[in-house]
């Protein structure tokens, strides 16, 4: 019996929690987080993309709303999670049901181009907030609290929480994926108007979907204004938009744990290869080309029988 | 037992040779100095000035600030606040550092300032001032050797009303810099604002913008048009034929962008602290062994960055060498002496620089090069509008 | 009146410039069902290229010549090298492999060139500017751009309506299985197609340097507004493309001084001057997502929805 790919990974990344790190462990901490937190938003974003063959090139507005929900809630001196965690996904809602009713009319690389005009609008938006630095940025001044628990104030927390949102990130994405509502969403993919046959209504099915996505994205975000202590427009920039895509097809849309490897090999190669030399992406350019034309299906996919 | 035996012997010899400089111990371990810059994407030319400035200032001193070696560790922000901050935490996480140094712009600044103070490391900005830190918020360990934003802007408006201009059309990025720029020049502009247009920061055609401006008939333009904006900006204002109405700006004609300009720069005016033109001798140094080394005319950024070094070696000189008391180490900056490019130089008590700023014009050198030059000093020993509210504990 | 005119002139010429960078994109789209995000930095390429060579030659004209060749032939060296290699695959791995040559592009250039701006000086014989009102003089080069700007339009659509590559074009673009089925070589269509396309946003790149900065990364936004262009005229379609650059380069010019005196009229004080320019920078966006929720294939869908 082979173990779900998962679960090496999940191993590996709670082994910093058990490991003596010594003097690296603030250092292996943000990284791990970062990944983590990158792993949800690209979690959320192959949901869509995967399961949902819905393709948005605007993901990264979510980023920002979880990002600005944690900072204007923090500008009101409430860092509670209790509030802030509901909050934010209602903002999500509120960003993502009419724009996904809009952007659900157009297929295929209109789609593509819908979602990046509403991501770009938010961009603007959150630029123009003045009360909360416009273009510079909000910083925090704390954390986001459990009632009187601040499980997010040390590396150690902050990173365990990560983990644990991720897992469970994980989970629902693939009980979703397994469940009839996941079946109807692959199926109104693959042939649309026999779904409709059925009497399934597409529509709120994909709309559903992008805004169970959008509010798993909005948590991401929240996660990251949290680990900078630092809210910015740059959060729902087109480039970052981008770099989400890339996590999810680097790691392979087709399965829901990929997303994770996609991000993982993301933040660890710009680590690496900045370490080397300043002009890294002159390696890392050619690097994901190569693997596009190697390994097809993604890094999820190596290893895996062919066909 | 041979070895405490000795470490005991040096311990004494260094108590006893401390007041009289620095320490052989110091003088063997490096100082720890973590530089933050922008060095990739668009920006990276500021962050190069930057970085280039920085190191030339510790290279003149012999690779050594207050007589101790260096350890220099050099972080590309990439222009990210999110990016910054995982990186300098790492960085803070490993070898912690005595003093970070940047970054080039406040957005970034802002993400990073937090995480560098709790660690208690000194920060030294060599271009951001932005007025968050310079009031109510500034803090011991936070030092500007740049300017406080709303300053340079300042200059200008004080320029226009000086020269009379009744009616002035305003032009800048629509982003947080951008309106505090136009803030800054209104201050001390007395005249009327006959159009303040925010253009979006990916602009590249202004073809629109100055239709509007001719047929406002404005007394002068003022533009603050960083970068790349700033370069299409000035080409085609030239090439409207607009150059009967006096064209102001700050940011936007120094010298990052002058190579890309060339000619039809030459005369516009700018504002700034420093000119490569200065008449000092630590600035004929400064400006001569720059070229030498890397190329190109250094601009504000390259000077700023490089009267850093001079700052910390001075504090560090005053405290024979030693980061290990941070309130001996805030009063040798505070109070550090210096030879700085800008002549003389002081902070303020919200640890801004206290200075003169200049009207500046671009010329074009003998040599070809083209650079901007003083032409009359607006302000003396200026402190900026937040000082008062800062009260530093 | 008179600025009205103006403005709708610079919108004219801003959306011939968007024109001949999306004319490229759409047909590499629409004929190969092709994701080309790498388009962008072929733009920046042939503004660094008409640099160097016209430093070299010492002639604008000569420069802008050589850029555009050897636009075509670095384009054509990524088609061997990488493209040919992605067609027929997922869209998804398209956009990831031309990601990646957009990131060693950029970078190349830096390593090249440096990180500073570079300047390319206007040819003598154009630089000249005649007065278009009180004040305000109009560059010729800036006639010249749109001259040649409806010069690489009309041609660009007679090719396309009158010989047999552009019937062969117009197959490709409404239905690729058919035309292969033909027997014609898709092979030699593609790189036809695909080194015209690096060819047209090369010289869109060089015609632009001396207007505009030449930096690495100049692309980049480019690339968007491309994109935006073509998703509004309809993938595919040349004619479309034509009108939705048009279209973008007058709500740009034209738009954002409208949304600025509305708010101004609207709201009052800062909001005004918040709203303001917030609006004007999504403008182009409102406009797409307007159109797409109206027409979700776009305004000239080559393949009828």
């Amino acid at each position: 019996m082979r173990l779900p790919p998962s679960v090496p990974i999940f191993l590996l990344l709670a082994m910093p929690l058990v490991l003596p790190l010594g003097a690296h462990a603030g250092y292996v901490f943000d990284l791990g987080a970062r990944i983590a937190i990158l792993g949800i938003a690209a979690l959320s974003l192959n949901f869509l993309l995967g399961a949902g063959g819905l393709v948005s090139f605007g993901h990264a507005a979510y980023l920002a709303i979880g990002a600005y929900g944690v900072a204007i809630l923090d500008a009101n001196a409430i860092h509670n999670a209790a509030v802030v965690v509901p909050v934010v996904l209602a903002a999500s809602l509120v960003f993502s049901l009419p724009t996904g009713a809009v952007a659900l009319r157009t297929r295929g690389v209109n789609f593509i181009m819908i979602t990046l005009a509403f991501s770009q609008m938010v961009y603007f938006a959150a630029g123009s907030l003045a009360d909360y630095g416009g273009d510079d940025g909000y910083t925090l001044t704390a954390r986001t609290t459990w009632f009187h628990a601040k499980p997010l104030a040390t590396p150690y927390g902050f990173y365990a929480t990560c983990v644990a949102l991720l897992l469970g990130c994980y989970l629902l994405c693939r009980a979703m994926v397994a469940s009839r509502f996941g079946r109807a969403l692959r199926a109104i993919r693959q042939d649309r108007q026999r779904v409709q046959g059925l009497g399934i209504n597409p529509f709120s099915i994909q709309l559903t979907a992008i805004a169970i996505g959008g509010m798993m994205a909005a948590l991401a975000g929240a996660l990251l204004a949290n680990a900078a202590e630092f809210a910015s427009p740059a959060y729902a920039a087109w480039q970052r938009s981008g770099d989400l895509l890339i996590m999810v097809i680097l790691g392979g849309a087709g399965s829901v744990h990929g997303a994770i490897l996609g991000a993982a090999a993301v933040v660890l190669a710009e680590e690496a290869l900045g370490s080397v030399t300043e002009h890294w992406r002159i390696l890392y350019g050619p690097l994901l080309v190569l693997a596009v034309i190697f390994f097809r299906g993604g890094l999820a996919g190596i290893g895996r029988p062919k066909g | 037992m041979r070895i405490p035996l000795l470490a005991g012997l040096l311990t004494a010899a260094l108590v006893a040779a401390a007041p009289f400089g620095v320490s052989a111990q110091l003088a063997a371990d490096p100082v720890k100095i973590d530089l933050v810059a922008v060095l990739s994407g668009p920006q990276a030319t500021l962050g190069q000035q930057v970085r280039d400035g920085f190191l030339l200032g510790v290279a003149a001193r012999g690779g050594k600030l207050g007589g101790r070696t260096v350890d220099i560790a050099i972080i590309d922000d990439e222009s990210k606040p999110d990016v910054a901050v995982n990186k300098v935490r790492a960085a803070l996480g490993q070898t912690p550092p005595a003093f970070v140094v940047g970054p080039v712009f406040s957005n970034i600044l802002g993400a990073i300032i937090k995480p560098v103070l709790e660690s208690g490391a000194v920060m030294i900005s060599p271009n951001a001032g932005p007025s968050t830190f310079a009031g109510a918020s500034c803090a011991p360990n936070f030092y500007v050797t740049s300017y406080q934003n709303d300053q340079v802007h300042a200059v200008m408006g004080k320029v226009a009303t000086d020269r009379g201009y009744k009616r002035v059309y305003l032009l800048a990025p629509n982003y947080q810099a951008g309106k505090d720029a136009m803030a800054g020049f209104k201050r001390f502009f007395k005249g009327e604002v006959v159009g303040e247009v925010y253009v979006p920061l990916t602009q590249m055609d202004f073809q629109a913008d100055l239709a509007r401006i001719a047929e406002a008939k404005p007394d002068a333009v003022f533009a603050f048009m960083p970068g790349g904006l700033g370069i299409a900006l000035v080409k085609q204002y030239r090439q409207a034929g607009l150059e009967t109405i006096p064209f102001l700006s700050t940011f936007t004609v120094d010298e990052s962008v002058l190579p890309a300009l060339g000619d039809v720069a030459v005369g516009l005016n700018s504002a700034a602290n420093w000119a490569p033109n200065m008449d000092n001798a630590a600035n004929k140094k400064f400006v001569t062994d720059f070229e030498a080394k890397y190329g190109y005319v250094p601009g504000t950024y390259a000077a700023q960055a490089y009267d850093t070094a001079a700052l910390i070696d001075a504090a560090l000189t005053a405290t024979g060498g030693s980061t290990a008391d941070p309130a001996k180490l805030r009063t040798a900056l505070e109070q550090a002496k210096f030879q700085s490019v800008r002549g003389n130089f002081q902070f303020g008590k919200n640890h801004y620089p206290v200075q003169d700023f200049w009207l500046t014009k671009v010329v074009k050198r003998p040599d070809g090069k083209f650079q901007t030059e003083t032409v009359q000093r607006v302000f003396e020993a200026d402190t900026d509008p937040y000082a008062a509210a800062c009260e530093m504990h | 009146m008179t600025l009205l005119v103006i403005q709708a002139l610079n919108g004219v010429q801003l959306g011939l410039l968007l024109f001949l960078i999306a004319a490229g994109l759409t047909l590499v789209f629409g004929v190969m069902d092709f994701i080309n995000l790498a388009h962008g930095v072929q733009y920046m390429l042939g503004a660094y290229l008409a640099v160097a060579a016209a430093s070299v030659t010492g002639s604008f004209f000569l420069g802008v010549i050589l850029a555009v060749l050897v636009a075509g032939g670095v384009g054509l060296v990524l088609e061997w090298a990488v493209f040919r290699h992605l067609y027929g695959r997922d869209h998804l791995d398209q956009v990831l492999a031309t990601f990646g040559i957009i990131l060693f592009l950029n970078e190349a250039v830096r390593v090249i060139w440096g990180s500073a701006p570079l300047q390319l000086a206007m040819p003598a014989v154009l630089s000249g500017s005649f007065p278009i009102m009180p004040g305000l003089h109009y560059p010729i080069y800036r006639v010249a751009l749109i001259v040649v700007g409806l010069l690489v339009a009309a041609g660009l659509a007679a090719v396309i309506q009158g010989t047999r590559t552009g019937m062969r074009i117009r197959a490709g673009a409404s239905n690729p299985l058919m035309i292969a089925s033909l027997g014609v070589d898709i092979g030699r269509l593609f790189r036809q197609v695909f080194g015209v396309g690096a060819m047209l946003a090369g010289f869109a790149g060089a015609l632009a340097a001396p207007l505009l900065s030449v930096e690495p990364g100049m692309g980049d936004n480019l690339l968007i507004l491309a994109f935006v262009v073509i998703v509004i005229g309809g993938i595919g379609s040349i004619r479309g493309a034509f009108v939705a650059a048009i279209l973008v380069g007058l709500v740009d010019t034209l738009g954002r001084g409208l949304v600025t005196d509305a708010a101004g009229l609207l709201l009052h004080g800062t909001a005004a001057a918040r709203v303001g320019p917030a609006l004007a920078s999504m403008l182009i966006y409102l406009v797409m997502a307007a159109v797409l929720a109206v027409r979700p294939a776009g305004l000239f869908p080559a393949v009828p929805a």
